[in-house]
């Protein structure tokens, strides 16, 4: 251990192992931000009420504006960078926020992702109101939330399809 | 909207957590993080040291033992939401945490860190209330357990010691086939309520009321234990009647007015609350 003030963090991000030295003040969604140069997650009340902000940590949904830096030692985040398998290829949920034009200006879309991640990896088949609960911690001010329902159902039956395809 | 600069400290184990405590100057208490964090990133909160219970193990967990469901403070809520020894044991608790915050909140959050902050709308002060908790603490002078009603000082304060921490909550269980309900009202899912009702009750083969808790919070600076409402409905056959007697209890209640609600919509609102808890809890609970 080194001042109180600074920390050494060692953390997976999108499957990457990476290290930084850091003020530990910082929270995790300008540690993302900043020092990593992932953008996609963006910050938006940066007091835990619009969701923007929202990340997995170890495969949870959290608010990254609500979590210091240093408290993500040793864990794996995921952000809305590493949620499409590879490049040009999009993540189910990402295909079908597409498709049902779930998203307009963009803000809110990360978090809603990464919230709407973790629900369908734990329901196999939400229903709207489950999803609508889901994602009743994101905020969006623009495209409003019937394309976003409609796309995370969608993703869920193609996901629930693919895990049947390859049984 | 950026924390101030403090020394940040993540100590394993509670000895240690309270010495530094007790050592530091200006020194705060991290938990799950969903309202100091808020408060640091405002800096409303300004403390020259942090020390994150986040590392200590000793402090989470859920267990049963001697009839008490005990839960370390810094037990995620959603610990006890997905729980099936809570769900099976206490059910009032999984079904009030769904509304408390967000998934995203209660993955973090914690059930300490909920009691502690105390916030008067808050729903785990109010199963507190309810099931008559008791909190166990850890200071430099040792451990002390705090039944919830000395523990609820007033609005968002405890009668925690500045060196003190809550370890863990205590949880008096109720017998199988008791009836519960709790219900609260808020503008958006996820909210803090302007009322909300915590009920549990037990019947007898003639469905009269053989005992029975009522708490409310939102309309007071900690959560109200429904004394008066209690006593009415004990050793009574529940109906529509005698629960809309019990909830006019609510009149005697002093909520103060604020942006959210003024105080007499606030007073109504627990009264209909109390009734539909009331009537919920004793629809759920067995003839025995």
């Amino acid at each position: 251990m080194t001042s109180p003030f600074t920390r050494t963090v060692e953390l997976e991000v999108n499957g990457a192992p990476c290290a930084r030295t850091i003020n530990v003040r910082r929270h995790l969604a300008d540690f993302l931000r900043h020092d990593l140069g992932l953008t996609g997650t963006h910050v938006g009340c940066e007091h835990g009420v619009c969701g923007a902000c929202t990340v997995l940590v170890d495969g949870q949904s959290i608010r990254s504006c609500l979590m210091l830096a240093v408290q993500a030692h040793g864990k794996q985040v995921t952000t809305i960078e590493g949620l499409a398998p590879s490049p040009g290829v999009l993540h189910p949920l990402q295909a079908a926020l597409h498709k049902h034009h779930g998203l307009q200006c963009g803000f809110c879309t990360p978090g809603m992702l990464t919230t709407l991640v973790e629900l369908l990896n734990t329901v196999r088949n939400p229903s709207a109101d489950e999803v609508r609960i889901a994602i009743s911690g994101n905020i969006c001010r623009c495209t409003g939330y019937e394309g976003i329902v409609a796309a995370a159902l969608e993703a869920a039956e193609v996901i629930a399809a693919s895990k049947e395809a390859s049984k | 909207m950026k924390p101030p600069a403090f020394g940040y400290h993540d100590p394993q184990t509670v000895s240690a957590a309270v010495h530094l405590l007790a050592s530091l100057p200006n020194a705060r208490v991290l938990a799950g993080g969903q309202s100091l964090m808020p408060m640091l990133n405002m800096r409303v909160v300004l403390p020259d040291h942090l020390i994150d219970l986040n590392g200590v193990a000793e402090m989470s967990g859920v267990s049963i033992r001697e009839g008490l469901l005990v839960i370390g403070a810094m037990t995620r809520q959603r610990d006890i939401e997905f729980s099936d020894s809570v769900m099976a044991h206490c059910p009032i608790l999984p079904e009030a945490l769904l509304q408390v915050g967000h998934r995203q909140t209660r993955n973090r959050g914690t059930v300490g860190g909920s009691l502690c902050h105390l916030d008067p709308s808050a729903e785990l002060p109010c199963l507190a209330a309810v099931m008559d908790a008791v909190i166990e603490t850890a200071s430099p002078r040792g451990r002390r357990q705090i039944t919830f009603a000395d523990f609820a000082s007033s609005y968002m304060t405890t009668s925690l010691d500045p060196d003190e921490i809550a370890t863990q909550a205590q949880f008096p269980l109720w017998p199988q086939g008791h009836g519960y309900a709790f219900l609260e009202f808020a503008r958006r899912h996820g909210d803090f309520a302007l009322a909300s009702a915590a009920v549990l009750m037990t019947t007898d083969a003639q469905g009269r009321i053989s005992r029975i808790a009522v708490a409310l919070s939102g309309v007071g600076p900690a959560p109200v234990r429904m004394q008066e409402a209690e006593q009415g409905l004990l050793g009574q056959v529940g109906g529509a009647d005698l629960f809309a007697q019990a909830a006019k209890t609510c009149a005697s209640l002093e909520p103060q007015d604020d942006i959210h609600a003024p105080a007499a919509y606030r007073k109504r609102l627990a009264g209909v609350m109390m009734r539909r808890a009331l009537e919920k809890a004793y629809g759920r609970a067995a003839r025995q």
